[in-house]
């Protein structure tokens, strides 16, 4: 039986009919088209499915979608305005933090509530919290460059 | 990966959720942040016919001080845990723990009550919570009922809690000044569940260790005191070859059934039990 749900995607009121068992994931590229977010591992571990959900980065691939229900999310095309990139995107560019890019959505978004809590971290602070985030081209010391590199913009 | 299909109830009270507990008895499972529920449902390992979201329960999410313990609400997150000063302050063990569970994603979503009740031999809270000396609150048709944390974990993935029953609450009961606490895990490398995991609780009175509380996670079916290492700390002091004496005990019982598997086998698991004990104690000899 399918289930009404009604949640805000980036700014946006969504109200759709569901069937239960569809992933947080799927709910957001399949039936949104919002491909920005991927599906990487599909098991919680390599952290490319990560949106915001109520200002927390979580793993869409392990949520429902009825789970959201009346829930803000925030996915990496909810980062840019007016056509100008966030400062993490802008990082991930200037730094070179993307080589495939398959990672870099779930990176972003993991950084995002990263520099929302911890406004000025250290390099090491930037490696713990994107424990939750595989990069398999191993790009990783440009993420952490990327991330200093919004961290700064964003204090100025 | 979909789970195979299910009906979906969103409880909006304790009671409700007891109710559709009662209509579905074995088809049923509750589901608070679903990180150990959904990945087995994602590998039909679970496939429970009705899942009861809990997660909708307002006033599940909390941490406060009772005066002699604190009560955590079943449905608070890691993150929560990991973050509250005021368990930093009366019962560091236990933000010790939720601080190395998963990932930062992870510890948003997953609850307290969630990873007890799926009672994971590997999952880092067991130890934590039986190092504490907790008692764990569950409510059910009969009413309310309170578990000592040694009485909750039966089996592998198996606890006291009834297939009607719910977990509410964990109370954890507030250290003295002169009681110190920690918890260290060699984690696996992928999953950071903890191939061996180690949580001590030690009170000093004139430089003697006069209470001892040791736990294991990982070791064995289900998380465990230790009392070989216990018995061999209490009454002594608190130092490097005191340490070094009881540590060596560690996973020794006759009774206790060592896990072996891809990653480790029994005699390292074994090794890393008394390892970790070491370091654990170390780490709190260090902090009074």
């Amino acid at each position: 039986m399918e289930i009404p749900i009604k949640l805000t995607v980036n700014g946006e009121v969504v109200e759709r009919r569901v069937e239960p068992r569809l992933l947080l994931v799927n709910f957001l590229r399949d039936v949104l088209g919002l491909t920005g977010t991927h599906v990487g591992c599909d098991t919680s571990s390599c952290g490319a499915c990560t949106i915001l959900m109520d200002g927390k980065a979580v793993k869409s691939c392990t949520l429902l979608a009825v789970q959201a229900d009346g829930a803000e999310l925030v996915t990496v095309e909810g980062l840019a305005k007016n056509g100008e990139l966030h400062p993490i995107q802008e990082g991930f560019w200037q730094e070179h933090g993307l080589q495939c890019g398959f990672c870099t959505p779930g990176m972003i978004m993991a950084a995002y509530q990263l520099l929302e809590e911890n406004p000025n971290p250290s390099e090491e602070e930037i490696r713990h919290a994107l424990e939750g985030n595989y990069c398999r081209c191993t790009g990783y010391h440009n993420i952490v460059k990327s991330v200093q590199y919004a961290a700064k913009k964003l204090n100025r | 990966m979909y789970p195979a299909p299910f009906e979906y109830h969103r409880a909006r009270s304790v009671d409700e959720a007891i109710s559709l507990l009662s209509q579905y008895g074995s088809d049923a499972k509750l589901i608070a942040g679903g990180h150990s529920l959904l990945p087995m449902m994602k590998l039909r390992l679970a496939t429970p016919a009705h899942l009861i979201d809990i997660r909708t329960i307002d006033g599940l999410q909390y941490i406060e001080d009772k005066g002699d313990y604190i009560a955590i609400g079943a449905g608070t997150s890691h993150a929560a845990i990991e973050k509250s000063d005021l368990l930093k302050q009366k019962m560091p063990l236990l933000p010790q723990a939720a601080a190395v569970i998963g990932d930062p994603q992870v510890r948003n979503m997953g609850t307290i009550g969630g990873s007890l009740a799926h009672a994971d031999p590997a999952a880092d809270y067991p130890a934590a919570v039986l190092a504490a000396g907790a008692q764990l609150v569950a409510v059910g048709e009969d009413g309310e009922r309170v578990i000592p944390a040694e009485e909750f974990f039966v089996e592998l993935f198996q606890t006291d809690l009834d297939e009607r029953e719910i977990l509410t609450e964990i109370r954890v009961p507030v250290i003295s000044g002169n009681t110190r606490g920690a918890y260290l895990k060699f984690p696996h490398p992928a999953s950071r569940f903890a191939i061996v995991g180690c949580a001590a609780l030690v009170t000093l009175e004139n430089n003697v260790c006069s209470d001892v509380r040791v736990a294991f996670t990982g070791v064995a079916s289900t998380a465990f005191r230790d009392s070989g290492v216990e018995d061999a700390l209490r009454g002594q002091p608190l130092n490097e070859s005191t340490i070094q004496k009881a540590a060596e005990q560690a996973a020794e019982s006759d009774e206790l059934e060592i896990m072996e598997d891809n990653f480790a086998s029994e005699d390292y698991r074994r090794h890393l039990a008394k390892v970790y004990a070491k370091r654990t104690l170390m780490q709190i000899a260090s902090a009074f």
